[in-house]
């Protein structure tokens, strides 16, 4: 249980799941060959790592951050404006990560520093604040970040798909492989070392300040202190989960790394998954972008059958454009019903 | 011990009154004034600040209202105002000739109704939303923000399904329409009636607070919600009307922007609750004094700097608000002890 910091599944049904989820996602290259599953497979890692860095805050610390993406984007940008201004060359990508992280955790730093003190209300509202200024900075600071259209770039040779290694059972091994198992192995790293910061004397204070921070303050814990630093170690992992994602996208735009509806989905994401169990993140996402890949083309064919059939209303409400309804109302029942998600329920007891 | 039988009143010291944060608008205003190169300018642009100001300030206003009452700090909120929006364009729209007439009463016959059914509809759903969604979370913040997210989410997704994902037009009635020339300075029609609109609705707020028995128990709720309970009052009763009136606020915020902006889309309500917040931060949470300055204040700054360095525009809300936490850190007016 080294690697699990102690922490396991505790269900069956869960840890199976887990089990078949990290096989299929370790082997995705191989079971499915093409270009979508691969994608879907990558944002499925890289999403496993990002809500489980906002599991560390919402879950664990009780706070609610509106400015997650705002630390993804930022290491995404780090990384494509130094690989588009520097060419593709491995340094370009350290000297993206060099910049990008300290930022992200400084930035985490003066936004805890300053709200953190006063109550969750109020950090919520300062992060959504701020966010939404660095979304618009970033779209109009067209020079850096190539505003609306983003920053498309290439890649080190050894990443590009056309780099071929060998041929493995009839599948070529090629650059792309290679990009996916770096997200991937990367992607799984930083959720070990979540799973591990949650499980440390540190983490514990966490919860203790999230259950009752009169309590953990009387008991001799500087609540700012603590909360703050879960604010920034969860910023400075959203930021390198960002450069994966744009490693692996090979491009870095509004739409991909800041805008609000990342956001959502994260919240979503470790709400429907499970707060506070780390694991919420790893089955949260996997439905969630399994379900946004594939589900949303099962609703445009139902809307559409509706429509041939003249129901009205129902083919506007199950347009794929509106399945965030759908997940909004899958929400709030959760937050009200299974306030512990998926996991709480498969563990069972008191949630 | 007869010191106790002295008059409560005099015992306690008169509280000071605290002016500085009224003057920073005018302090603002009078700033800027060097730098924009002509009177007339600085006149239209501090006329469409106060405008915008006053438009914010009725979207805000019960926000705060209610997060001072109830502790609920409504991120659904931004979901009223864009109802409100829609709503009125379900008048509007098909009284379109009556908007386009070039009577008064015509253009009134149009506008009134449609006001009057947005603010019905938006405190109705108020009611809804408080009953069904907000009740059962009183007290635990966590979910608060979670359910009241969920909720603007679904909101804004149904406002696409009954109204389509295009922009709706929504042109201003005739009269309102052309500008008043003040010496050399334009000023446009409407901004003077989102000017008066607001100063009505923030002498009403304050009448109705400071001088009416409603208005005592609210302040008292805000001050501490048991003993009011414990005195005998419904304090329920007290949350549900307060929250319909601040989602009425937001429904009327709502058409006034809508009828600025000349258009309606279901994403502006999400833009405009992060405008809120900054401003309800700025106020102090659960001022309605605060709150008209700190949307005075944003307006006002954001239309000087649109104007002598747009760039910086993009960041002034934000400046601002960490200016003024900087010199207090709960905001210009701090309400409650919370």
């Amino acid at each position: 249980m080294m690697p699990l910091s102690g922490d396991p599944p505790r269900s069956k049904v869960l840890t199976v799941a887990l089990i078949v989820i990290v096989t299929l996602l370790a082997l995705t290259p191989f079971l499915f060959p093409g270009s979508k599953p691969l994608n879907v497979a990558a944002k499925i890692c890289i999403f496993i790592a990002l809500a489980a860095s906002y599991d560390l805050l919402l879950g664990y610390t009780g706070v609610v951050s509106f400015a997650h993406t705002m630390f993804y984007g930022i290491g995404s940008y780090g990384v494509a404006i130094a690989l588009y201004s520097l060419g593709a060359r491995w340094d370009a990508i350290a000297l993206g990560l060099v910049i990008a992280l300290p930022l992200a955790a400084l930035l985490a730093l003066l936004i805890g520093l300053f709200s953190l003190r006063v109550q969750t209300i109020f950090f919520a509202m300062i992060t959504l604040a701020v966010a939404s200024a660095f979304a618009v900075l970033a779209s109009q600071l067209s020079w850096l970040t190539g505003g609306e259209d983003g920053r498309s770039f290439r890649v080190p040779e050894l990443l590009r798909p056309g780099t071929t290694f060998f041929n493995a059972f009839g599948i070529e091994v090629n650059g792309r492989t290679l990009s996916y198992y770096i997200v991937f192995v990367c992607c799984a790293a930083l959720f070990l070392l979540l799973l591990r910061i949650v499980n440390s004397p540190f983490g514990r204070v966490l919860q203790a300040i999230r259950e009752n921070p009169f309590r953990a303050e009387a008991l001799g814990y500087r609540t700012v202190v603590h909360r703050t630093l879960a604010n920034v170690i969860a910023a400075a992992v959203a930021a390198a989960v960002g450069a994966l994602n744009a490693i692996w996208l090979r491009y870095t735009g509004p739409d991909t790394s800041l805008s609000f509806a990342i956001m959502l989905d994260i919240l979503l994401i470790v709400v429907i998954g499970g707060m506070g169990t780390m694991y919420g993140a790893i089955v949260g996402a996997t439905l969630f972008i399994l379900a946004q890949n594939y589900l949303q083309a099962l609703m445009g064919a139902v809307s559409t059958a509706a429509g041939e059939a003249s129901i009205p209303i129902l083919p506007q409400l199950l347009h794929p454009d509106r399945w965030l309804l759908w997940l909004g109302i899958l929400f709030i029942a959760s937050v009200y019903f299974f306030p512990s998600g998926i996991v709480g329920k498969l563990r069972g007891g008191p949630s | 011990m007869s010191a106790t039988e002295t008059d409560v009143g005099a015992a306690l010291p008169k509280e000071r009154a605290d002016y500085l944060p009224l003057l920073l608008p005018l302090l603002l205003a009078v700033a800027a004034f060097p730098f924009i190169p002509s009177t007339s300018t600085w006149v239209t642009l501090t006329i469409a600040g106060l405008a915008m100001g006053m438009m914010i300030f009725v979207m805000a206003s019960g926000l705060t209202l209610i997060f001072g009452l109830m502790d609920v700090l409504n991120f659904g909120h931004g979901a009223f105002i864009a109802i409100g929006a829609y709503v009125a364009t379900l008048v509007l729209l098909p009284l379109a000739p009556w908007m386009q007439a070039d009577s008064i009463w015509l253009n009134l016959a149009a506008i009134v109704p449609a006001v009057l059914l947005a603010i019905g509809v938006t405190g109705a759903l108020g009611l809804a939303f408080e009953r069904v969604v907000i009740a059962p979370v009183y007290g635990q913040h966590l979910k608060q923000i979670l359910i009241t997210m969920g909720g603007m989410i679904v909101a804004e997704q149904f406002l696409y399904v009954f109204f389509g994902p295009q922009q709706i037009p929504l042109p201003l009635p005739a009269s309102l329409r052309g500008s008043f020339l003040i010496g050399e300075a334009a000023v446009e029609k409407y901004r003077v009636v989102c000017v008066l609109v607001g100063l009505a609705v923030f002498v009403s707020m304050l009448l109705i607070l400071t001088r009416t028995k409603i208005g005592l128990l609210i302040r008292a709720g805000v001050e501490n919600t048991e003993m009011v309970e414990a005195l005998g009052y419904r304090v329920t009763r007290l949350f549900v009307g307060v929250f319909m009136a601040g989602s009425a606020l937001a429904g009327l915020g709502g058409v006034m922007w809508g009828l600025y902006r000349e258009q309606v889309t279901a994403a502006m309500g999400g833009e405009l609750l992060v405008l809120v917040f900054i401003v309800v931060i700025i106020g102090g949470l659960g001022s309605i004094t605060g709150c008209f300055i700190g949307a005075l204040l944003v307006a006002l700054a954001t239309n000087y700097a649109g104007f002598l360095v747009p760039k910086l525009a993009l960041i002034t809300d934000i400046a601002l608000m960490v200016a003024i936490l900087l010199w207090r850190p709960r905001g210009l007016y701090p309400v409650t002890s919370r």
